[in-house]
């Protein structure tokens, strides 16, 4: 049978479910030589803050079981030089752009979203509102529904493309952040940035990361985000979901989609095999054909929440 | 070029010393690897790490690649129970090889443990260009020299030093450097090995006024320029405040200017 893995996230036709996941592909133009960037469904872009960042210092990564610690400390080149180099690129080989913003308040988001308003490169918009590597925990919005919805209102006023807010699973109440920004103008949300965490070095006494504390990434995350995408599809039926943590196969694909996700994000999969984004794609129209699904978007709806 | 991904079979596995030498058959990437180029390589089903783990390459010749490597951790353990026909699954050649000079020059080629191995296929290289090739190899002990008899035979010279006086002189790789430098008119130093000898060796190199060259090792999760893990820091011309940019080392490296990078911003180890 043939099968349709073109969804609507957000009003913006995507050709696959399958994205790539922010940090996790660079700006595109780093695998360009290992795939079709017109075949990702999107490409999340590397967080873009105003200013040019460095990132952290290095040791910047640590491997743990069936996941890895990351403090990069969101080193970008910054949006002007962003728009003058990397979206020229990536509109040139026909990807779909959802642009990732990084901010320390809710003015520079407003800013940000304000200079890619008039850039027709950029598809979507998505806050980066829970990254954890970042030097005051204030900077992590979305542990505080008041703080993200602050940010999703002043970009809202000032967007040109449908804005996803990226949130967090560190907190203690997922539904009452999600609820807040999508009160607050949010056109869907992405779940998960990676959880906070932390390595040690017991020979040498000391953090495995420079930055001591770092985000966790990979399949040891993955039944946090299945959780989280079906605590926010079940509270907030209609919003559109980027499920994203862990996602290496196409049966990890399958399961956020199953419990709500729009779409999904492949992260940490893309470090160990560049082509990850579009094997996943391939995997998952077999799986929906195995499973006599005609189109990825039929999926949640087939999920049945009892045993 | 655009690095390949191969599906390569184990041809062979060997001990030299504390370390072990793993063969590929890779036809692909033996044919494009450069010297000071890398691979990062892939094998096992079942397993609870995630990543590849990255190798300089040792030699490329004849369809086969050999890589160099210690045991450190869970990957390298794995690699180091392989055993011929076993699959592994390889990116490469990855990064920026070493640069040649332009005419017949004499090269310094300095190796740190097994860092060295990364210098034979340079080696190789440079002989085929009408270079003399000087080796000057430096270890904690002499059981983790890496192959100084190999050094030996390519070699016009050969320099040992042990942190312990048990083979060669008794120190660091870089104490025998000014005499070297000074003596044999070296036109050109290349060096692999850990971070505080590359840092030595560069200033050494500076202090002499003579070209450096450096390999890098610095941790990598992807090897492909997207994970932001492996960036070393060094100069831009650019910024009149004389700030370092972070340039990731599987795109930019691994081999640098040794007078580029900012040692002095690298955490100490």
């Amino acid at each position: 049978m043939t099968v349709d893995l073109t969804v609507d996230l957000c009003g913006v036709r995507l050709r696959s479910p399958v994205l790539a996941a922010s940090g996790c592909f660079g700006f595109g133009r780093e695998l360009a030589g290992w795939l079709d960037l017109d075949r990702v469904g999107a490409v999340v872009t590397k967080s873009v803050s105003l200013e040019p960042r460095r990132g952290r210092p290095t040791p910047r990564m640590a491997e743990t079981p069936s996941g890895m610690l990351n403090a990069i400390g969101l080193q970008n080149p910054g949006v002007e030089a962003f728009c003058a180099t990397d979206l020229p690129f990536l509109a040139g080989a026909g990807a779909t752009v959802v642009a990732s913003l990084v901010g320390r308040s809710a003015g520079e988001f407003g800013r940000l979203a304000a200079r890619l308003a008039g850039e027709d490169a950029v598809h979507l918009l998505e806050l980066n509102l829970s990254c954890p590597n970042v030097e005051h925990r204030g900077e992590v919005f979305a542990t505080d529904p008041a703080a993200a919805a602050e940010v999703v209102r002043v970009v809202k006023a000032a967007a040109g493309q449908p804005v996803l807010a990226k949130l967090t699973a560190d907190v203690t109440d997922l539904v009452a952040v999600a609820r807040a920004v999508v009160d607050a103008g949010a056109d869907g949300l992405t779940l998960i940035n990676t959880l906070l965490g932390m390595a040690v070095d017991v020979r040498r006494r000391r953090p495995k990361l420079a930055a001591v504390t770092g985000g966790l990434s990979g399949p040891a995350i993955r039944p946090v985000a299945v959780r989280c995408v079906w605590q926010a599809a079940t509270a907030l039926p209609g919003v559109p979901i980027v499920g994203t943590g862990g996602v290496a196969t196409a049966e990890d694909a399958a399961e956020l989609l199953l419990v709500g996700a729009t779409a999904v994000a492949v992260g940490t999969a893309s470090f160990v095999n560049p082509e990850a984004v579009v094997e996943v794609a391939a995997g998952l129209e077999r799986y929906l054909a195995a499973q006599g699904v005609g189109s990825a978007a039929e999926l949640a709806a087939l999920f049945k929440a009892e045993r | 070029m655009t690095p390949l991904r191969e599906a390569c079979e184990v041809l062979g596995r060997r001990r030299v010393g504390a370390y072990h030498a793993l063969t590929l058959v890779a036809p692909r990437i033996a044919a494009a690897a450069r010297p000071g180029q890398f691979v990062e390589l892939l094998a096992g089903e079942e397993r609870s790490f995630l990543l590849r783990r990255p190798f300089s390459i040792h030699r490329a010749a004849l369809g086969a690649i050999e890589v160099v490597f210690d045991v450190v951790g869970p990957g390298t353990r794995a690699l180091s129970r392989l055993r011929p026909h076993d699959p592994v699954d390889a990116l490469g050649p990855l990064g920026r090889p070493f640069a040649p000079p332009p005419a017949p020059t004499r090269c310094l080629l300095v190796g740190g443990g097994y860092g060295t191995a990364a210098l034979f296929f340079l080696a190789e290289e440079l002989l085929a260009r009408r270079c003399r090739v000087d080796f000057a190899v430096g270890a904690a002990t002499a059981g983790r020299l890496f192959d100084a008899m190999g050094a030996k035979r390519l070699g016009h010279t050969l320099t040992v030093t042990t942190d312990d006086g048990s083979a060669g002189r008794r120190g660091l790789v870089t104490d025998p450097l000014p005499a070297l430098l000074e003596r044999s008119q070296v036109g050109q130093v290349f060096a692999c090995g850990p971070m505080p000898m590359l840092a030595a060796v560069s200033r050494v190199a500076g202090q002499h006024g003579v070209p450096c060259q450096v390999a890098v090792e610095e941790l990598m999760a992807c090897g492909t320029g997207i994970c932001f893990t492996c960036v070393v820091p060094v100069a831009d011309p650019r910024r009149p405040d004389g700030a370092a940019r972070m340039a990731r080392s599987c795109l930019e490296g691994p081999v640098f200017d040794g007078a580029a990078i900012a040692w002095g911003e690298l955490v100490a180890p």
